[in-house]
């Protein structure tokens, strides 16, 4: 297939989450020698980004205490982005200190899902976001910004999509270079998917934008479909769907990257991804945490023998 | 791409036949008679209830007299039943039935592992069902399955799928289900088979049969509305493994179909809460987790 000819870009970029948003959100904590092997595994798949882990206080975030040993740890790969989140300046301090070159900051476009979530309302949070994104750009260092809640709120439940427009243009003209759209809670569709971006698209050029799609609902990929149909060309996603939902006992949450790569695949357009490999880092992660995939290209591929 | 939508689609619901005959537990004929019954509640316009196939093959489908006979059946919705020959159909009207279906496929290989002969001797004997059917006024649908790829041949042609989708429109088939068997399928080869049919078979006359062994399932139904097709099929908590690939998921889930038309502010006229019950019940019957996402997922502060 042509992708230009239906008018899907030619390449998109695929944000690899896994070991951060991923593992934060398993049950079991993983060791730090097994979250250094996995992100190397990514790094020889052909991603070109891999969210690594999170430099925010280990009371809070226990899976993620050893953020300065794993961000020490892992092989560099050259051409591939090692992101990492920082909510506030002493965590972004910590992970420079640490070998840091891309951070990350997280809003949301809920009041009461920024209350919950770091106990502070949403102008507060964009008040700590914009120390960081100030020292960042002293030290040429490229901040990523993620709004939640995107497409609805646990707390709240129907969010306006001007509401995800205005806190997405507060973080990009702070200086955020991309703009993760993401749908905490998995409960958008196709609608709704639309509806946001049509309103984000006013205020944030398209090649600014990604889409971070959870897969709760089972929308994810008609969603993420939706997404690159308008023009998105960065998706998120975690490497056997790894990371349920905080928010629905049981239920899942990341899309996996292996379905959304076969379904990249499927449309011609290129991620400069190895589908196998992938599955093979999805396979490792997944022995080692004692789990089933929440992937469906792995779970397939693997059960007929076929790729 | 993200043009107008369908402003209504028809969901065909294929759990308690298609479902349950690619379940491991068999269920008991009062519980297959209490899913229909259950799914006759929600609104669904469709139930594709049994197979008159001999219970030698399908030893899942071998009560289905009983089952034809002992739903309720409720003015306005139709139950189809599957009639893969003359013998089947004759058995099926005596049942009670009042719509049937025949199970074409788009790959040679695939016809003949799955009913011993050709496409061709196939389709002399959906023939001799399509007579007796207009004979005795009943509606027949017609299924075509590997559109988007065949556990043994591989990929699968558009024309192919053009081709027979054509002979089984022109035999009287009042609609074709386009059946992606064992969900290989993508947004793209969807988008490229459907164009193909559709210059063949007006695309009022088409549905999409999804399944959801890649995850790939409600992209490729996105895709399929986007282009005027307002028929699905799907399957009630996701019933129904695929055969091919052990431990996989098969059918598409009605409840996330139904969430994803909702959110696209599509009507359907189903129920999702009766549906996620239905789900409910039946998965309780046969002792496994749902296969919907829907159902899985309850936000609970």
């Amino acid at each position: 297939q042509e992708p230009q000819a239906s008018g899907l870009p030619e390449f998109i970029k695929i944000v690899e989450v896994g070991p951060r948003d991923g593992l934060q959100n398993e049950k079991v904590i993983v060791p730090t020698d097994i979250k250094i092997e996995l992100i190397n595994q990514l790094s020889k798949t052909g991603l070109p980004a891999i969210e690594v882990t999170s430099f925010v206080s280990s009371k809070w975030v226990p899976q993620m205490a050893d953020h300065k040993e794993v961000m020490r740890g892992i092989e560099r790969h050259p051409g591939v982005q090692y992101p990492v989140l920082t909510p506030n300046l002493q965590g972004f301090h910590s992970a420079i200190a640490a070998g840091a070159t891309e951070v990350s900051v997280f809003g949301a476009a809920s009041e009461s899902f920024s209350k919950m979530n770091i106990n502070c309302s949403i102008e507060e949070s964009i008040e700590k976001f914009e120390e960081v994104t100030t020292s960042a750009r002293n030290m040429n260092i490229p901040v990523r910004g993620y709004v939640s809640c995107a497409l609805g709120c646990p707390y709240e439940g129907n969010i306006v999509p001007d509401k995800v427009a205005e806190v997405s243009k507060r973080l990009y003209s702070m200086g955020c270079y991309e703009i993760s759209l993401g749908d905490t809670i998995g409960v958008g569709t196709p609608g709704s998917m639309k509806k946001m971006l049509e309103a984000v698209m006013k205020e944030i050029p398209l090649s600014a934008l990604a889409v971070h799609c959870h897969d709760t609902y089972g929308q994810a990929l008609a969603n993420i479909l939706t997404a690159i149909q308008m023009g998105v060309a960065v998706v998120d996603s975690s490497v056997a769907g790894l990371g349920g939902c905080p928010y629905a006992k049981g239920a899942t949450g990341n899309v996996a990257t292996e379905d959304v790569i076969y379904m990249l695949n499927g449309l011609g357009i290129n991620t400069g991804v190895n589908l196998y490999a992938v599955m093979e880092a999805g396979n490792f992660i997944c022995t080692a945490l004692n789990k089933k995939t929440n992937s469906k290209v792995a779970q397939a591929s693997f059960n007929t023998g076929t790729i | 791409a993200t043009g107008a939508y369908p402003k209504r689609v028809k969901v065909v619901e294929v759990g308690p036949r298609d479902g349950l005959q690619n379940e491991k537990n068999v269920v008991p004929t009062p519980v297959k008679i209490n899913l229909i019954n259950m799914l006759s509640e929600t609104g669904l316009q469709v139930i594709e209830a049994t197979s008159f196939v001999s219970p030698k093959w399908v030893p899942q489908m071998a009560d289905h007299t009983e089952v034809m006979q002992g739903i309720n059946k409720l003015p306005g919705i139709s139950y189809p039943v599957l009639t893969p020959n003359l013998k089947g159909f004759q058995a099926a009207v005596a049942a009670g039935a009042k719509e049937v279906s025949i199970f074409g496929a788009a790959s040679e290989l695939f016809t003949k592992k799955n009913i011993n002969c050709s496409i061709e001797e196939s389709l002399e004997r959906f023939d001799e069902v399509m007579k007796a059917a207009r004979a005795a006024s009943i509606p027949v649908r017609g299924y075509v399955s590997c559109v988007l790829g065949c556990p043994y041949e591989g990929k699968i042609s558009a024309a192919k799928v053009a081709e027979v989708s054509k002979k089984m429109y022109s035999m009287g088939c009042y609609e074709i289900s386009l059946g992606d068997t064992i969900g290989v399928g993508t947004p793209g080869s969807m988008k490229e088979m459907l164009t193909v049919v559709m210059k063949e078979v007006p695309v009022g006359a088409l549905a999409v049969h999804c399944h959801d062994t890649y995850g790939q399932a409600l992209a490729n139904i996105l895709v399929a509305l986007q282009m005027g097709v307002s028929v699905v099929d799907s399957s009630v908590a996701g019933l129904g493994g695929c055969p091919y690939a052990q431990g996989a998921s098969g059918n598409v889930a009605t409840e996330d179909l139904v969430y994803m038309l909702n959110g696209l502010g599509i009507h359907t006229g189903v129920d999702l809460q009766k549906l996620m019950d239905t789900g409910t019940f039946i998965c309780n019957a046969l002792n496994r987790r749902t296969n919907s996402k829907v159902s899985q997922a309850s936000c609970r502060l």
